[in-house]
């Protein structure tokens, strides 16, 4: 799943000038940082909803829940588990 | 020198009564001649804003204060004083000059909130070219309607954007120069007409100012309409005066204030109320180039003793959504002022900014084409939760007949909100499309585009729209914009753009789209086509719905029926479509 997640980052939001310089892993801020913004991060959302057939809450995709790779990946899990 | 505004700690919902507040006599004595006093120019002489800004407070004693805080999302700080700007401003206008850039070229600003953006804005000015801020997170078509449109011999950005830019180089013959701000030698090879510039080694103590003049092109703001392309409103080097006073009296920014503006220089309120506005004061800002969290704004105000503080009602239900607590965890004794821009506040914001922070959030209303605040609550004035204030002393502001431009003297009545020019800050013209900007003025009026109606008060209150741009997080978005774009999809055959009311963002784009054969809707024809636009246009732009439909509504002439999608989706009652098939 952290692999998954890394390379759709990797592929819709990252420049590739960009993408060859940045170190992107599982604990690179993305939202604090301006990787992903608030309006991109639905997008992200839709992402996870499709590949891991969860629903995701409006209230439950904040940025915090976002900002990370292994923060995403709880929030997933969270869901798949039902929660 | 006038000193008002509010000096008896009034700067709280219901502390004066509006008998009190003496707003005639600030119609009375507030005039743009002020700030052409206070700023020491006299009709007729030189006038480049970048001096002002920053070359007028080193000369009276003030370089060592502090202009620009920056603070990088890990929370590296860089300090800049007046000194440095000057020395760095020097260093780009030569720079510039030595790449071949001359006066009234269009240089684009592509860049984050770095301070190469702010710094260069001013050193673009002192060459006496002018300054086209593009927002960062543009996609590449976003990017090309505007660079093609104002034929920009320059670009200033950094790697992250450069793969736009390149993508786009064939198609741009008058994009001469790129220039990279972070580029690091040996790391990569720049491309054939790309320069390296690392503003930080190129300080210059002197250089000769370009000799422009109040009505000489400064900078090229784009903005999205209904129909067309975006429009560059051009503004001119004497929008300064406009910008110096409503940041005195509306923003109240005084010498020892910290001030934050959250937006960026990509749109309007970034670079009138980020840059210009508070230099002209001399007065020190801070910048933060970080996504939002809300505690990490509040940790950014308490770091750095913001006094007064300038946001958007988006932002403002952002922070409301986690409450006050996180509010009460910061020491923000220091804040003293608190202004909103971009779209209209509602008044639980406004209640809120009261319980969480003591104080009022006072709104604004302007444009990208009036360059400055037209319509405001003033400091000391008492704010009545939802409107948009009342008119700037020195302008005359009113509603109008949308037909005849005459003033509606009713209480309650909605009009279009109505500026009289002329004002310093006013756009000059839409590049390239005089005739469009022509179509602005009614009867001696500049007529905005929104509807409001006035209270027996004399504030405004805003009603709407009167087309169908969509307000997004503050951001004007063109639906043509967006669904010409869709339209290059392979798999969309017609396509629709609205705004969707959201309780954060007041309006989201939500797309209706009907697919060519062969193509069926599904999650990940959705997703596709969502990254699709915001890729080539912007975040902003980007669908957060997709409704796949047979067909659109259109009218007899093949016009598609946005009010009509705009209405069902809102719930209204759409009753017999006739009349609008014949629109």
């Amino acid at each position: 799943m952290k692999e998954m997640i890394l390379e759709y980052i990797r592929n819709e939001y990252i420049d590739e000038e960009e993408a060859e310089d940045m170190e992107l892993d599982e604990n690179t801020p993305l939202i604090s940082s301006g990787i992903v913004d608030s309006f991109s991060m639905v997008s992200l959302k839709r992402f996870l909803e499709k590949k891991y057939s969860i629903s995701i809450p409006d209230d439950q995709a904040t940025p915090q829940a976002f900002d990370t790779v292994t923060k995403i990946i709880a929030l997933v899990q969270r869901f798949q588990k039902g929660a | 020198m006038i000193e008002w505004g509010d000096k008896s700690g009034m700067n709280m919902g219901g502390g004066t009564s509006i008998m009190d507040f003496d707003y005639a006599r600030l119609r009375r004595e507030v005039s743009w001649d002020l700030a052409k006093r206070e700023l020491g120019y006299t009709d007729g002489e030189p006038l480049n804003l970048a001096t002002i800004c920053v070359d007028r407070h080193v000369e009276a004693g003030r370089g060592d204060k502090l202009a620009l805080v920056h603070e990088t999302h890990d929370g590296t700080l860089r300090h800049y004083t007046y000194r440095d700007l000057m020395r760095l401003t020097n260093g780009w206008a030569q720079f510039l000059a030595g790449a071949g850039l001359k006066a009234t070229d269009r240089v684009c600003v592509f860049l984050d909130r770095v301070p190469e953006l702010y710094i260069s804005f001013m050193g673009i000015l002192k060459l006496g070219a002018v300054v086209q801020p593009l927002f960062s997170a543009f996609g590449e078509e976003a990017f090309f309607q505007r660079a093609e449109d104002s034929r920009a011999a320059a670009v200033i950005t950094q790697h992250k954007h450069l793969g736009k830019v390149r993508k786009l180089r064939e198609r741009l013959p008058d994009l001469k120069t790129v220039i990279v701000i972070d580029h690091e030698p040996g790391r990569r090879e720049l491309h054939a007409g790309e320069i390296a510039y690392d503003m930080h080694a190129h300080v210059a103590d002197r250089f000769e100012v370009a000799k422009t003049y109040a009505e000489s092109p400064s900078v090229l703001h784009y903005t999205s309409g209904t129909t067309g392309k975006p429009k560059g409103a051009l503004h001119v080097h004497s929008s300064i005066f406009a910008q110096y006073l409503t940041t005195k009296l509306v923003l109240d920014l005084r010498a020892d204030d910290i001030y934050w503006c959250t937006a960026d220089p990509g749109w309007v309120t970034g670079t009138s109320y980020g840059i210009i506005g508070p230099w002209a004061l001399g007065v020190t800002q801070v910048v933060l180039d970080a996504g939002f969290s809300s505690d990490r704004w509040y940790a950014t105000m308490a770091r750095h003793k913001v006094t007064v503080w300038y946001t958007a009602p988006t932002a403002i239900r952002m922070l409301m959504k986690d409450g006050i607590e996180p509010v009460k965890k910061h020491d923000l004794s220091a804040l003293r002022h608190m202004c909103s821009v971009g779209e209209p506040l509602n008044p639980e914001a406004v209640h809120w900014g009261r319980a969480a922070f003591g104080l009022d959030f006072h709104d604004t209303f302007w444009q990208t084409e009036t360059g400055a605040i037209m319509i405001t609550n003033l400091p000391g004035m008492p704010v009545k939760p939802g409107s948009m204030g009342r008119p700037f002393p020195a302008l005359e502001a009113a509603v109008v007949d949308q037909h005849t431009g005459e003033p509606i003297r009713e209480a309650g009545h909605v009009g279009m909100i109505a500026i009289r020019p002329p004002w310093p800050s006013m756009m000059r013209t839409y590049w390239n499309n005089t005739p469009t900007y022509l179509k602005k003025f009614l009867n001696g009026w500049y007529i905005c585009g929104d509807r409001a109606s006035v209270d027996a008060d004399g504030y405004f209150w805003f009603s709407g729209r009167d087309d169908d741009v969509i307000n997004t997080g503050g951001h004007l978005v063109g639906p043509f914009e967006i669904e010409s774009a869709l339209l290059e999809h392979p798999a969309v055959a017609e396509s629709a753009a609205i705004g969707k009311p959201d309780p954060i963002n007041m309006e989201v784009v939500k797309a209706f789209v009907a697919l060519r054969p062969g193509h069926a809707p599904s999650s990940d024809l959705e997703l596709e086509i969502m990254n699709f636009i915001r890729k080539k246009l912007s975040p902003l732009a980007m669908p957060q719905e997709i409704e796949f439909v047979e067909r659109l509504p259109k009218t007899r002439s093949g016009k598609i029926m946005r009010r009509l999608l705009k209405a069902k989706e809102m719930g209204q009652e759409i009753g017999d479509t006739s009349t609008l098939e014949d629109d």
